[in-house]
């Protein structure tokens, strides 16, 4: 934002009263804003409540120097009357800009609270051309087409998975070499990593369509834990499907369930205190005053957390596979895998089947 | 930096957080669980915060807290203490301080 600067006249090139000039800028400016709520009258008071002051204290400056010897001190006069009445003028540019800007900031906080509203009907269907409108803003233009980019890229990754899934399955009825079983295993643990990886992306565009798992099925969104499938679950259901283990797997198993559920109920309560702490940002200070621009700001703060909290739960998801392949063999990892993305199918099928089933009468 | 290096040095497993940050919460709750009390640092508290958390930085930490550390080194941040943990490789680390029940 450029505001006149301040200036303050050298003595020398002092012909001009150049204070008033810059009175008249801040007035220019107040007048080319259409504010309904600062009225320009309390603005102008406040100006002839300045310069009342300011000729007040001209006039006593100059009072107080005819006390003085007149011949020898008219110049030195001159030059200190000069120097006040520019120290008048600056104060009360100071104190115009400090008003101006003080209207800004409400203008501002209105334009919030006239976005919100407009956001608010515009959900209500009541605003036409809604979904990819790159217009409004252009900041939900990027989100959207985050999103779109996600949710092309997962239609592809589904693909890939189900046909690795296939491989898999005919992989281990065709009881190939453990080195060829070894780089399928590779392939479907890197793909899961992928997902992770898009997910992370998407999450930092709109870290709510990420927790709301609005491209999965139905079932798999029922047992959704921020943003994506509980590490625990996982292994409950892989690890049936990998027998039979060594003393030593079981042992390392059953360490890893303990760990993962441990870091689970940590995440689950870390999340717990961050709905409380939004929740109470936003109730906080007085309801019914139709005024919320400033809880809903802090809150907006609160909030950024949300998408560290969807990287960890990630992340473990991450390291829970990670672990697993570490302490299964070639053949159990493949298995695991297996089992893994065929759960996944039962439950998009299970989403299918009840999405068309047919409904019991009222 | 030296403050962070005499406070690590001090006890065993401290943990620099803000009062403010719930995933520090969890990783408090995470010890919790494991039968450890780090001695933890609020920075957001302390009015040498802002120094603190630039020493953090400059260790490694992508995000200044949580900063985890045992024995005098640094563990890491929320993903470090996660990854040794399901490795299996935190609790040897927090047996010296955990508490005897």
């Amino acid at each position: 934002m450029d505001f006149p600067s301040t200036q303050f006249v050298s003595s020398q090139t002092m012909a001009t009263y150049e204070p008033i000039h810059q009175i008249g800028m801040w007035g220019e400016n107040f007048k080319s804003i259409s504010n309904p709520n600062i009225s320009a009258s309390v603005i102008v008071d406040v100006v002839n409540k300045l310069e009342n002051e300011s000729e007040t204290t001209s006039h006593e400056m100059l009072a107080s120097s005819s006390k003085h010897d007149q011949e020898a001190s008219k110049p030195f006069d001159k030059i200190q009357r000069r120097l006040a009445q520019n120290r008048e003028a600056a104060r009360k540019s100071r104190l115009r800009k400090k008003a101006y800007v003080q209207q800004l900031e409400n203008s501002r906080l209105k334009l919030i609270q006239l976005e919100q509203e407009l956001e608010r009907s515009r959900q209500q269907g009541l605003y036409v051309g809604g979904g990819l409108d790159t217009g409004h803003l252009g900041i939900s233009g990027a989100v959207n087409s985050g999103i779109a980019a996600f949710e092309l890229g997962y239609e592809r990754w589904m693909e890939e998975r189900n046909k690795q899934i296939c491989e898999l399955r005919s992989a281990l009825n065709a009881q190939i070499s453990d080195i060829e079983l070894r780089i399928l295993v590779e392939s479907g643990m890197s793909h899961y990593f992928e997902l992770f990886r898009m997910k992370s992306s998407v999450a930092k565009a709109d870290v709510f369509y990420v927790m709301s798992g609005k491209w999965k099925t139905s079932a798999e969104r029922f047992f959704s834990w921020i943003g994506g499938f509980r590490p625990s679950e996982l292994l409950k259901v892989l690890v049936p499907q990998i027998d039979p283990l060594t003393d030593q797997q079981i042992l390392d198993v059953c360490n890893l369930k303990q760990s993962c559920q441990q870091a689970e109920d940590a995440l689950s309560q870390g999340m717990e205190k961050l709905r409380e702490t939004v929740s109470a940002t936003l109730a906080s200070d007085q309801m019914g005053q139709g005024i919320y621009v400033p809880q809903v700001a802090m809150a907006m703060e609160k909030l950024e957390a949300l998408v560290r909290f969807v990287n960890q739960a990630d992340h473990l998801r991450q390291q829970t596979l990670q672990q697993m392949s570490y302490i299964l063999t070639t053949r159990q990892a493949a298995r695991g895998l297996l089992a893994l993305g065929e759960y996944i199918q039962r439950l998009q099928a299970l989403s299918t089947l009840w999405a068309n089933h047919p409904r019991k009468p009222a | 930096m030296d403050k962070v290096v005499r406070l690590v040095s001090e006890r065993g497993v401290v943990l620099f957080s803000k009062s403010t940050c719930c995933l520090c919460y969890a990783v408090k709750i995470l010890f919790q669980e494991l039968g450890v009390t780090p001695t933890v640092h609020e920075i957001d508290q302390d009015p040498e915060g802002r120094e603190l958390e630039r020493a953090l930085m400059r260790l490694g930490c992508k995000a200044p807290v949580p900063a985890v550390f045992i024995g005098g080194k640094l563990v890491g941040s929320t993903n470090e203490v996660m990854s040794l943990h399901l490795s299996g490789g935190l609790i040897p680390l927090l047996k010296p301080y955990q508490a005897l029940c």
